[in-house]
C-alpha cells in the first residue's frame, strides 16, 4: 500500500500541474528557444571579442547583464541616466555592507562602492580594504593595491570576508514583502476582530478566499483532516511569502530582486520544510523509511537506501523547481530584451517587447503556482510524515 | 557556479525573516482568521442543523396534526356507527318484545276465550241436561195421562228443541 501511495504522491505533483500542461509545455519550449538563443549569442560575442580585441567601445554582453540582474547586489539600483558620459548618474539605493572578519564586524554603505562591481573601487575600512567584484566583497591580502584577475575572471590576491551579513538588495526586497505581507494580513485580521459574525470586509474579503484554498485545497487533503491545524501556519506563511516575492521579482523598476529565484532562499525554505517534516516523523514514517513494510526482506535492505536519499531528495527538489523556475523566468525576459541590444535595432524592439510581454504574463501565472507546488509539496511530506498506519 | 551556491547571509536573514513573520503572522493573522472563518463555517453548520431540525419538527407537528385530525374523524366515525348500531338493536329489541307481548297477549286472550268457550259448554251442557230432564219430565207425564199426546208432545218438543 505505502509503495503505491508514494508512488502516486510522487507524481502526484506532475498531475497538479496537469491542469497547467498547455502553458507549461509553452514555457518549456520557450525557455528552450530562449536559452539557445542565450547561448548563440554569448558565444557570438565572445567570439566576436576576440576577433575585434582592442575594440573602442565596451561590447554589449548579455550573459553578464542577465546574470547581474538576476544574482544578488549590494545597492538597489532603480535606474542609471546619462550611462558612459560624464553626467552618469545612478538611482540607488545604498544598503549597508556587513562583513565579520577576525578584525571584527566592518559596517559601510555600498555607496561607497559608486556602482562599481568590477574590483576598481576599493574601500578601507576598519584596516580592510574591500572591493566589490562582481557584487560579492572581497577583502584584498595585505600589501595588494589592486585586485589581479585569474583567467576565468577571479581575483587572485584578494579573499572572501569570513561572513557576508550584508543587506543586499534581496535582503532589502524580502523585508520590503514581509512589510507588506504583516500590512495585508494584519489588517485583515482586524476586519474580522472588528466584524460581527466574523463577516469578512475590505481586504478580508480579498485574502480570505486565499486562506481558504490553501486551508481547504492544501493543508485539509494533503495532511488529513484532523493534523492539518498545526501545519496551516507554515504553509500559509510560505505560500504567500513565496508568492509575493515571485510577484516582486516581476517588478521592472524594482530591477528584478530576484529573491525567490535565489538559491539561498529556496534553500532556507526548503531546509525549513526538510526539518518540520523530519521532526514531525512518527514511527510509521521512520518504519516506512528503514524497513518497509510488505515487501520481501531483500527488497526491505534494497528500498532502504533508495527512502533514505528520498528524504533528502525531495527538499532538494523542492529548491532546485523554485530557483530554476524563477530565474528561468527572469532569464528569459531579459533574454528577449538583451535582443535590441544584441541587434543594435529598435526594429526588433516589438518582437522583444511582445514576446517578453507574453512571458511576463506567463510568470505572473507562474508566480501563483510555484508558491501553491512548494506549500502543497511541503504539505505532502507532512502528511506523508504524519500519516497513520492502516 | 555563483548562481547555484547559496550565500550564507542571504540564508541567514531569509532564515531570521522568515521565522518572524511565520511568528508574527501565527500570533496576529493567521489565528484570528483561520478561528473567524471556522467559527464562522461552525455557524453556519449549526444554522443549517437548527433549520434542518426545525423544519423536521414542523414536518412532524404537520404529521401529528393530520394523525390526530384523522383518528378525531375514525372515532367520529365509529362513535356514529356505534349510535346507529344502538338505535337499531334498541329499534329491534322494542319490535321484537312488542311482538313478544302481543303474542302474549293474544295467547291469553286464546285462553280466555278457550276457557269462556268451555265454561259456556259446560254451561251449556248443565242447561241441556237441565232441560232435557225437564223435557224428560214432561214427557214422562204425558205419557202417563196420554199416550197418542205423549208421543205428539215428545214430537214436539222435540221440534222444538232443535239444537240451534
Amino acid at each position: 500500500m505505502f509503495v503505491n501511495s508514494y508512488n502516486v504522491r510522487t507524481f502526484a505533483p506532475n498531475l497538479k500541474q496537469g491542469i497547467f500542461n498547455p502553458v507549461r509545455m509553452r514555457i518549456n519550449t520557450f525557455k528552450r528557444v530562449a536559452f539557445t538563443i542565450l547561448f548563440l549569442s554569448v558565444f557570438s560575442f565572445g567570439f566576436a571579442n576576440e576577433t575585434k580585441d582592442g575594440g573602442d567601445d565596451e561590447k554589449f554582453d548579455p550573459k553578464e547583464m542577465i546574470l547581474h540582474h538576476v544574482k544578488d547586489a549590494y545597492g538597489m539600483q532603480i535606474a542609471t541616466f546619462n550611462e558612459g558620459k560624464d553626467s552618469e548618474f545612478h538611482l540607488t539605493i545604498p544598503l549597508p555592507v556587513i562583513t565579520y572578519t577576525d578584525k571584527g564586524l566592518t559596517v559601510f554603505s555600498s555607496s561607497a562602492f559608486h556602482h562599481d562591481y568590477h574590483g576598481h573601487e576599493i574601500v578601507e575600512r576598519n584596516g580592510q580594504r574591500f572591493v566589490n567584484v562582481h557584487e560579492k566583497v572581497y577583502i584584498l591580502d595585505s600589501g595588494a593595491n589592486q585586485v589581479t584577475f585569474d583567467a576565468e575572471d577571479h581575483p587572485t590576491n584578494a579573499h572572501r570576508p569570513k561572513f557576508d551579513f550584508s543587506i543586499t538588495r534581496n535582503v532589502f526586497m524580502m523585508w520590503v514583502s514581509i512589510a507588506v505581507l504583516l500590512l495585508i494580513f494584519l489588517s485583515a485580521a482586524r476586519r474580522y476582530k472588528k466584524s460581527e459574525n466574523y463577516v469578512p470586509s475590505g481586504i478580508a474579503s480579498f485574502v480570505e478566499p486565499l486562506i481558504v484554498f490553501v486551508r481547504d485545497e492544501i493543508g485539509k487533503p494533503m495532511i488529513g483532516e484532523h493534523k492539518y491545524k498545526r501545519y496551516m501556519p507554515y504553509l500559509l506563511t510560505i505560500f504567500f511569502f513565496i508568492w509575493i516575492n515571485n510577484i516582486f521579482g516581476l517588478i521592472p523598476i524594482l530591477n528584478g530582486a530576484n529573491l525567490s529565484g535565489n538559491i539561498a532562499f529556496t534553500f532556507t525554505l526548503a531546509a525549513i520544510t526538510f526539518i518540520i517534516t523530519t521532526l514531525s516523523g512518527n514511527k510509521n514514517y521512520w518504519k516506512h523509511i528503514f524497513w518497509m513494510p510488505g515487501v520481501p526482506v531483500p527488497m526491505k535492505i534494497f528500498l532502504m537506501p533508495i527512502e533514505i536519499i528520498g528524504m533528502f531528495v525531495k527538499p532538494i527538489s523542492l529548491m532546485i523547481r523554485l530557483f530554476a523556475n524563477i530565474t528561468a523566468g527572469h532569464v528569459i525576459i531579459l533574454a528577449l530584451m538583451s535582443l535590441i541590444f544584441v541587434f543594435k535595432s529598435y526594429a526588433i524592439a516589438p518582437v522583444s517587447v511582445a514576446f517578453s510581454l507574453f512571458i511576463t504574463v506567463i510568470e505572473v501565472i507562474v508566480t501563483a503556482i510555484q508558491a501553491y507546488i512548494f506549500t502543497i509539496l511541503s504539505a505532502l511530506y507532512f502528511g506523508m510524515a504524519t500519516e497513520e498506519e492502516h | 557556479m555563483d548562481l547555484i551556491t547559496p550565500e550564507l547571509g542571504l540564508v541567514f536573514w531569509t532564515l531570521v525573516t522568515f521565522l518572524i513573520l511565520l511568528f508574527i503572522l501565527r500570533k496576529f493573522a493567521w489565528k484570528p482568521i483561520l478561528g473567524a472563518v471556522s467559527d464562522r463555517e461552525e455557524g453556519i453548520k449549526d444554522a443549517l442543523a437548527s433549520a434542518e431540525k426545525a423544519r423536521q419538527e414542523m414536518e412532524n407537528l404537520t404529521a401529528d396534526n393530520e394523525r390526530i385530525l384523522q383518528e378525531a374523524r375514525a372515532e367520529r366515525e365509529a362513535m356514529l356507527k356505534d349510535a346507529r348500531d344502538v338505535k337499531n338493536k334498541m329499534i329491534a329489541d322494542a319490535k321484537d318484545e312488542a311482538q313478544a307481548q302481543a303474542s302474549k297477549i293474544i295467547e291469553q286472550a286464546q285462553l280466555a276465550i278457550e276457557s269462556e268457550k268451555k265454561a259456556a259448554m259446560a254451561e251449556l251442557k248443565s242447561h241441556v241436561a237441565g232441560l232435557s230432564l225437564d223435557i224428560a219430565e214432561k214427557v214422562v207425564r204425558d205419557e202417563l195421562s196420554n199416550k197418542d199426546k205423549q208421543l205428539k208432545l215428545v214430537e214436539d218438543m222435540l221440534g222444538e228443541a232443535t239444537l240451534n
